[in-house]
């Protein structure tokens, strides 16, 4: 019962840390829970059917059809973050000083949160086929000890709940004005980790082959494996051991989207003062 | 240009297009298979040559999905119920690598390298 607990949470957690930062980034936009909501929803979804093909999808592409589409997936939640962070810069200013109408603002808003439920949804599709495979395994075989692993599984699915809570509600015990800064800088960590993370698997698959010494091994200090590496890993993609590639692939997302968020900050804070200088009678 | 010398050309390039196949051929994956039934490995202990790459087959006969990981590979692999798992392991240094089913802990195995 405990092993199951242990699988179960090992999978749930990571999910449940992204789903926790992504509540406390939406906190303030009306209709959110119905989009994270959705993005669970979805997100579980597509985990009992990649778990009931998950047969199908490793034959493909010559047996590496699991790294693939976990590359491919990883990919467009790396986008889907870079693009919020992006559009908050713009808009994320308007918002607060609720110079928009709230109307528009909403329908904005419904946008960027578009962008998160999918990265939600990502998350628990990654971490949720591999409960899903597992619980299922459990479900089918015959035994009494069954009953315990089923029920350590649940156990399991809710301890991962519970961390989702714990960091919603420790974040916002951050004020508001440094928890903007915060969750932004938790969502571009949060973006390269990821991007380092679709790398290996297109190393896994020999997708990728250059750059592939392992630049340092700290697998001594903090490994992958125990549950402050894996905190570390969700938070800000720490790998005990990183290859070239994926550390410049990690450092090159960093900087393109502080570049990015940086460029649209200042366009969006220039066409504010300019709204502020315009004479009253060119409205 | 002669006509001679385009075959010389075209002589000259296949011989270093198959130099290179050839030479991809020597790099090629060695091949390993492993099965895993009733929760175990077979064999438990896995012999596999040094500095090479390989493909690890993994043959799962079981009715359940399992997962084959690896700390010191730095493998993970979810191979469904009855079915077959292929994975790509960089060249080893020799020495003994273990490996777990990830869903069922009491099964363990060795890639002994040598």
């Amino acid at each position: 019962m405990l092993a199951a607990l242990i699988i179960v949470f090992r999978e749930v957690f990571e999910a449940g840390l992204i789903v926790g930062i992504v509540l406390a980034v939406t906190r303030t936009v009306p209709h959110r829970n119905m989009w994270i909501m959705a993005g669970i929803a979805g997100g579980t979804l597509g985990a009992c059917m990649v778990a009931g093909f998950a047969g199908a999808l490793s034959q493909l592409f010559a047996g590496m059809g699991q790294e693939l589409f976990n590359a491919a997936i990883l990919s467009v939640a790396v986008v889907m973050l870079i693009w919020h962070n992006v559009w908050m810069a713009q808009h994320g200013r308007e918002l607060a000083g609720k110079m928009r109408a709230t109307g528009l603002a909403v329908a904005e808003g419904s946008k960027s949160l578009l962008a998160l439920a999918v990265v939600v949804g990502v998350a628990v599709l990654r971490e949720g086929s591999e409960v899903v495979l597992f619980l299922y395994g459990i479900m089918t075989t015959d035994g009494s000890s069954n009953q315990g692993l089923a029920i350590g599984g649940l156990a399991g699915l809710a301890l991962g709940a519970a961390v989702c809570w714990s960091t919603y509600k420790g974040l916002l015990r951050i004020p508001p004005k440094p928890l903007f800064m915060v969750t932004t800088a938790l969502i571009t960590l949060l973006a390269a980790g990821m991007a380092a993370q679709a790398v290996s698997f297109l190393e896994r698959a020999n997708w990728i082959t250059s750059l592939s010494t392992t630049v340092w091994d700290t697998g001594w200090l903090l490994s992958d494996h125990s549950l402050p590496g894996r905190l570390l890993h969700t938070l800000i993609g720490y790998t005990d051991q990183p290859t070239a590639m994926q550390l410049t692939v990690y450092i090159g997302v960093l900087i393109m989207t502080v570049a990015l968020v940086r460029l649209v900050d200042s366009r969006a804070l220039s066409a504010q003062a300019s709204v502020k200088v315009a004479p009253p009678q060119n409205l | 240009m002669t006509v001679a010398s385009i075959h010389t050309k075209i002589l000259i390039a296949v011989s270093a297009l198959s130099c290179v196949i050839s030479l991809s051929q020597v790099h090629a994956q060695q091949s390993i298979t492993v099965e895993y039934s009733n929760g175990q490995f077979r064999p438990g202990e896995l012999p596999a040559p040094a500095d090479q790459p390989l493909a690890l087959h993994v043959k799962n006969r079981d009715p359940k999905a399992m997962e084959f990981e690896s700390k010191s590979l730095r493998v993970e692999k979810v191979v469904a119920a009855k079915s077959e798992g292929l994975i790509n392991i960089r060249p080893l240094k020799p020495g003994r690598y273990e490996f777990y089913d990830d869903f069922n802990a009491k099964a363990r195995g060795v890639l002994n390298v040598r």
